[in-house]
Formats: structure tokens, sequence, C-alpha cells
């Protein structure tokens, strides 16, 4: 216990507003409607943080950390007005990184030069020089810190290279390596009580690259599919990191920050999981879609029914109908422009067209809805899974463009599948399902196949989804 | 602030960010996780502090460093957000 961040009061009152802008900014989201003065509300909390920490070190080195603020400033406003949206992910798996080296970088001058912080006291023993000791606690919230944000770090840019096709979204499985990562927490954990007790650089630094080592570790073994978990729990530590953080300043902003960012990036790997029928645990573990991956010859032969996009159209223009099931295909074929035209001509054949979607289509939570929002799709005509599961029964046409495991009628009557128990779109109840497919070889993401595609009520699309998509609208215009 | 101060802070604000978080709508998770990706920037407070400090140049250019990161993210955080959320439009007119 110890008061050596002497703050003044005007400071620690500005630190609380700071931490409420933040908590109304995502309380802003729950309405697309109140969504952008939240954002602005954060921007503003932002504002204050920063201004309120200028001021209380007196401007000093103003014009470095102007500098500073302006390039990187500058590389975020560029890169998020050029940004495409279908490269979201990615976008934010880099800005996680970010933070997470932005703890470390902290933590790290933090230990170096631990009075400014405020955090040490200078002992002098006698008959020899004094040093500066850091407080013990402030060690062990140094250490989880630096920690925490090296694990953002790395696991975080290997959630962008395999986002963004650097590397393969395949699971990569080391021999053993279950063993490896416990140990290597284990490690972690054990020197962080250790530095207590000693604070020299070796065990920082080696807390800091054991840290960077797991992060890496921790997410090579998990597939393409399982990023919408990965992602969110990235958000999560970096939530966390923030906060311990906070914990070493003593800073309120940055304590209510953390808790927020930390318990939402929870909350949407939950929602994540929950989605997938899967545990938490077993997506951390990695592996999912490696071992099914040779089982798609097996079923290659059986008969189905193909289309051409002259019967969709017409199929479509007689129905009452239509629900739209957008997934990760739609946004690789960056087809969301095609599928709104599609649904504008539809509507003008006096169709209702609908939109529906699973939580986990795309790669991170809500990434169908942004690429329809950005498509001009009203956000009122797009529904959540639960909302919309009832309506396939009555419903004349199902268009599936680049789902697949979120259709899988197995996930529902087939014990043995690898998807079963898992929440899925019953499209099949639809009177017919339109399923837009690049070819009848491959398999979705779980490595198995569809039985949907062999039902009497399906008719196959073969060919790209842009393309596809675009040629039904020329077809009904 | 001693130690049971903040750890109140930090509890209480937990499960503030529970219950906010489950209000947010499925629909703007994609905005979520960047808006919250911006305001975890607010590590720029420790970074500013080691900027603006004396007495360690390393110490001094780490935070440097850090600000430079965070500004990244801050930024390009709420702005790509902005843009997002700007996306999000309603019917023009109920379908009859």
């Amino acid at each position: 216990m110890h008061e050596a961040v002497a703050q003044p009061a005007w400071a620690l009152l500005a630190y609380l507003v700071a931490g409420i802008c933040f908590i109304l900014a995502l309380r802003g989201l729950s309405k697309p409607d109140s969504s952008r003065r939240g954002n602005y509300t954060g921007m503003v909390g932002m504002a204050i943080a920063v201004a309120t920490t200028l001021a209380l070190q007196g401007f000093a080195s103003i014009y470095e950390i102007a500098g500073a603020m302006l390039i990187g400033g500058a590389i975020g406003l560029v890169t998020a007005r050029k940004i495409q949206m279908t490269a979201m992910p990615q976008l934010v798996a880099a800005f996680h990184s970010l933070v997470g080296m932005a703890a470390v970088l902290v933590g790290a001058a933090a230990y170096l030069n631990p009075e400014a912080f405020g955090i040490a006291v200078r002992v002098t023993p006698i008959a020899s020089p004094s040093f500066v000791s850091i407080f013990p606690q402030s060690r062990i919230e140094m250490g989880l810190g630096v920690a925490i944000g090296a694990i953002t770090f790395s696991g975080s840019v290997i959630a962008f290279l395999k986002l963004n096709g650097n590397m393969s979204g395949k699971p990569i499985l080391l021999p053993l390596r279950h063993f490896i990562n416990l140990g290597t927490l284990v490690a972690i954990l054990g020197l962080i009580a250790y530095f207590t007790q000693d604070q020299s650089p070796w065990v920082f630094f080696t807390i800091a690259g054991l840290s960077f080592a797991i992060g890496f570790l921790l997410i090579i073994p998990i597939g393409g599919a399982d990023m919408p978990v990965v992602i969110s729990m990235l958000n999560s530590y970096s939530g966390w990191a923030a906060a311990a953080m906070g914990f070493t300043l003593h800073n309120s902003a940055m304590i209510i920050t953390g808790a927020l960012v930390g318990s939402s990036g929870a909350i949407l790997s939950y929602i994540m999981c929950r989605a997938m029928n899967r545990s938490f645990i077993s997506v951390i573990a990695g592996g999912f879609g490696a071992v099914a991956s040779g089982g798609e010859t097996a079923a290659i032969d059986r008969p189905y029914k193909r289309g051409s996009a002259d019967d969709a159209a017409f199929l479509m223009k007689q129905a009452e109908q239509v629900i739209i099931v957008p997934g990760y295909g739609m946004a690789v074929a960056q087809a969301q422009h095609a599928v709104r035209e599609m649904a504008d001509q539809l509507k003008k054949e006096g169709v209702r067209v609908k939109y529906a979607i699973h939580p986990v289509a795309g790669r991170m939570p809500g990434h169908m809805n942004v690429l329809l929002a950005e498509a001009n799709v009203p956000y009122d005509e797009v529904f959540e899974l639960e909302d919309i599961n009832s309506e396939f029964a009555q419903t004349d046409v199902a268009y599936v463009i680049g789902a697949n495991d979120v259709t899988n009628p197995a996930a529902k009557s087939d014990k043995s599948s690898p998807i079963y128990g898992m929440p899925v779109l019953d499209v099949e109840k639809a009177r017919t399902v339109l399923f837009v497919k690049r070819s009848m070889g491959g398999v979705g993401y779980a490595g198995i196949d569809n039985e949907l595609f062999y039902r009497d009520n399906t008719m196959m699309l073969l060919g790209d989804a842009k393309k596809m998509t675009e040629e039904i609208v020329k077809a009904l215009g | 602030m001693d130690f049971i101060s903040i750890l109140s802070i930090f509890v209480l604000a937990c499960f503030v960010g529970y219950y906010v978080v489950w209000s947010v709508t499925p629909a703007l998770h994609t905005p979520l996780m960047s808006v919250t990706n911006a305001i975890s920037s607010v590590i720029v407070v420790g970074a500013l502090i080691a900027a603006a400090a004396a007495g360690s140049p390393s110490s001094k250019w780490l935070g440097l460093g850090a600000v430079a990161l965070a500004s990244v993210n801050i930024f390009g955080g709420f702005a790509v957000t902005a843009r997002m959320l700007a996306m999000y439009k309603k019917r023009e007119r109920p379908d009859a």
C-alpha cells in the first residue's frame, strides 16, 4: 500500500469523466441511431484523458510528443479511410497488436524509469550506493501488464497474418503443444512472482520474451473459422493489458476502460463460442477442422440439382418472400453490392426480401452486418438467427451465398457430425434453397459435407458468388 | 488512491461493462470491436508520462514509441468506427 502517485483532485475527476465518456460510448452502440453520438463521446473521453495527462506533466517534451502523435495519427487516419470493409477483421487484429505493443513499451518505460511513474522509492543502504526499488505490488501489476500486452501483440500479429492470407488459415499443430504452452504459462507466472523478490532486468525481459512466445504459440494452432473467437479474445486481452497498466499508474480512466474492453471481448468470445456450440477451451486448444479434411471424397458422386442464373431469377420472381443468407464467401467475392442490387430488383417485383445472419458468419462478430451496411442494405431488413429462424418455413426461396456450415442440417440430426448441436439457420425448411457455391468439390470450414446440397428442394448455383448474383440481376431486369 | 479503492473501481467497471455490452445490438458487434480498440488506447496516458519524464532517455524513447503506436489506434480506431457507423441506415420507406 503506498501513496506515491499524489495526483491533484481535478486530475482524478478529469480521468473519472473520461472513464464515464467511454462507458457512454459503448452504451451508444445499443442502437444504430445513437451509435454515432456514442463514438463522438468516446473521442471526447480520449481527448480529456490526453489533455489531463499533458497538463499534469506541465507540457514537458510537448514537441516530441506532438510529433509522435502526428505521425501515429496520420497513419491511423489514412488507414481508416483507405481500408476496404471486407478487410475489417485484419484491421482490427492489427490495431489489437498495436495496443499490445504499446502496453509492453509503457511497461518497459515504467521499469526503466519507475520514479517518473511514482512506483518506486530510493533506498540508501548503509555503506553501499543508493538504488531505486520498485514497490513489490507495482512489480506484479507491471509484470502482468507486460505479459498480457506481449501476448496480445504476438497473438494479434498471427491472427492478422492468417486473416490477411499471408499465412495459411489452416491450424498448425506442433507436437506436445499443450505441454509447451502450459509450461510457458507456468514459467511466466512463476517469474512474475519471483520479480517481487528480484527486480533484475533479466527477470523483466524474460517475462516479456516468454509472453511474446506464448502469444504466438497460442494462436498458430487455431484455424480460420475460429477467428471470430480469437479476435474477440484478443480484444479482451488488450483491455486487460490496459487495466493492468492502470493499476500500476493508479489511473481510473485506464482501469475503467480496461474493464470495459476486457468484459466486452470476453462477452463476444462467449457469444461466438455459443454460436458454434464449442467450449472456449476447445477453441483455444485449437486444431478444429484439421482432422476431417480427408472426408470430402465420399460424397462427391451423390446426385444434386444444378440450376442457372435464369432458373434462379425465375424462382425468386415468383416468390412472396426471399431470405438471403450471407457468409464468409460473400466477403471473399466482394458480392455484397451485387446482392443488394438483386434485392432491389426483387423488391420492384413486389417480393419481400430479408437477410438472415448467423452469429459466426464471416471472420469476426458482426462482419456480415457491416458489409451489408456498406452496400446500403437498411439494417432493419437484417435479422439475427433467433429472430428469423422460424420464418424459413413460410419462405419461398432461401438464397445462400458464401455460407455453408451454418446452414448444415446435420448439426440438428447427425450425432456423429463434428458440428452437431451448433445452432444453424433452418434454410432447408424454405420451399426452395438456392445455394451459391464455387464448385461441388470443396467442403465447408469444418471439413464436412453438407446434406443440404442433395435435398430435393435445393438447387445448386455453381460459380463465383459475385458473378452469379450479377447474372441473376441481369436475368431479373 | 489506495489499492482497495482502485480494485473497487475495477470490479464495478467490470459489472458496468458486462451489462452495457450485453445491450449492444449484434448488428453493431464489429463497430463495438473497433471502438473498444480505440478506447483501450487510453494506455497512451502511461506512454505520455514516460515520454514527458526526464531522467532516463531510453524510457523516454520507449514512451514516445508507445505514444505513436497508441495514436495510430486512437485516430484510426475512432475514424474507422465513424466510417462504419455512417453506413448503417434505416429503410427509407416502409415496404408495402
